[in-house]
């Protein structure tokens, strides 16, 4: 379970997050919508430790995440993130790609890195792009690369911040499908995202920020049919 | 004979095992001027002002000086306090210094193009700081400044040159001496500069090798 507590955190006088909190149970996929610079991405680097806080608590599974004696890269292995721009490492062949975590981190053998990762690149589509270099691949394709590295370290909670944002519309499709496959598989996801549609589609609760605040939190029906701040219906009614 | 009447084989002969030293000197000056340009070279890029600052003026110092002064004054240096080094670890140890000063902000230039969402994304992985330099930020910078670097080993490789002024004869030296026997000053520059080519030709097309597998990816 993810806990997030009253959580503020600044830019230096930039106040980006003002008293968040949100619980996130096992199993559950949460959709964070909202106006760029809501904070919504923001949230998400602190829930594994990219970014600070300056007050508040964010845990996971009873781990303090910015306590001192928390070691973040052991934490981290159990919190998979996927990012707007896929950051594909490119001096590294799509198989090395999800290979080097499991390696490095989990200390895996080359044998046994290269069987999890010839399964996850499988299942998100990928296995016959294994000795290709990403800059061989669409935006889609790293993207899913992106998903399936990420995968590779068996995590508990996946975080993906606007994956789509960057694609191209014809591409954004085929990501969409391995978050869809992802939920069906009972993975724990909080998902910022643009995509309205898909949101209502997967989500169990959305969430909506507005001004480094949660505004309203519900069922996507909730949300999406009667939301009940006149915020969230402008947001809604200005991206739908 | 082609060569002159008085230029013998063993005045070339002469001249390659000064070739040798230059190589000798160049390799061990680029080693050092590496090594230490990736240390302080991460450091200038990663680093708060007051590390990354202090670090950046003293490099400036080296490498605003000219080389020769540098040599006199370091091999005088030597001598002053009696630190008895030989003077072919002052000649490397100057050259290391000079081209760890142009490295670093080589190094530096490198590690600031990789973006930092990509360094991110590699730690929110759970790699540890060093894991994620060492097999993320290094590759991917090396790619980038390689031409760079290449050009700063030619010119090591040239600036051995000027050891000849604290006595170390390398490949110029040898070839004064050779002119001063045979008096034929512009042939024998002309095999010296010959050699100086046959020497950096390689390492240029090795660059250019890499640089076109690199490239593929």
């Amino acid at each position: 379970m993810i806990e997030i507590d009253n959580v503020h955190k600044h830019f230096g006088t930039l106040h980006v997050l003002k008293g968040v909190s949100l619980n996130v149970k096992k199993g559950e996929v949460l959709s964070m919508i909202g106006g760029s610079g809501s904070g919504k991405s923001t949230m998400l680097m602190c829930i594994n430790g990219l970014e600070g806080i300056q007050k508040g608590s964010i845990s996971v599974d009873g781990i303090d995440v910015h306590a001192k004696a928390t070691d973040l890269n052991k934490l981290r292995r159990r919190i998979g993130i996927v990012f707007q721009q896929w950051n594909a490492f490119p001096h590294l062949t799509v198989l090395e790609n999800v290979m080097l975590a499991p390696r490095k981190v989990l200390g895996k053998s080359k044998q046994e890195a290269e069987a999890i990762a010839v399964q996850q690149l499988g299942h998100v589509g990928l296995g016959e792009k294994l000795r290709a270099f990403p800059s061989r691949l669409s935006g889609g394709q790293q993207q899913r690369m992106a998903i399936a590295r990420a995968l590779a370290m068996s995590p508990d909670y996946m975080l993906f911040d606007e994956v789509t944002s960057a694609l191209d519309p014809q591409l954004v499709g085929e990501v969409l499908d391995t978050l869809r496959m992802l939920s069906k598989e009972g993975m724990t996801m909080i998902v910022v995202t643009h995509e309205m549609r898909f949101a209502r589609e997967v989500s169990d609760r959305v969430a909506f920020f507005c001004q480094g605040q949660i505004h309203e939190l519900g069922t996507p029906e909730q949300i999406f049919d009667s939301p009940q701040k006149p915020e969230t219906a402008d947001f809604l009614r200005s991206v739908l | 004979m082609f060569f002159g009447a008085s230029l013998s084989w063993n005045d070339i002969l002469f001249m390659l095992s000064g070739a040798v030293t230059t190589i000798a000197i160049t390799l061990a000056s680029v080693a050092i001027g590496t090594s230490l340009g990736v240390l302080f070279g991460l450091a200038r890029a990663g680093s708060p002002w007051w590390i990354s600052w202090p670090i950046g003026g003293i490099l400036d110092i080296f490498r605003s000086i000219p080389l020769l002064i540098q040599l006199v004054l370091f091999n005088s240096f030597n001598s002053m306090f009696r630190l008895h080094w030989p003077t072919y670890l002052v000649a490397c140890l100057c050259l290391g210094i000079y081209a760890a000063a142009f490295c670093t902000e080589i190094v530096r230039s490198g590690v600031t193009a990789v973006p930092t969402t990509t360094r991110r994304a590699a730690r929110s992985l759970g790699l540890t700081w060093f894991q994620e330099v060492v097999s993320i930020t290094l590759p991917m910078a090396t790619r980038i400044v390689f031409p760079s670097w290449i050009g700063l080993a030619l010119g090591v490789m040239k600036d051995t040159a000027l050891v000849l002024w604290i006595g170390i004869v390398e490949l110029l030296r040898s070839s004064q001496i050779v002119t001063t026997r045979v008096q034929e000053p512009l042939l024998v520059l002309s095999i010296a500069g010959l050699i100086y080519f046959l020497m950096s030709f390689p390492i240029a097309r090795l660059g250019a090798q890499l640089e076109k597998r690199w490239r593929i990816q």
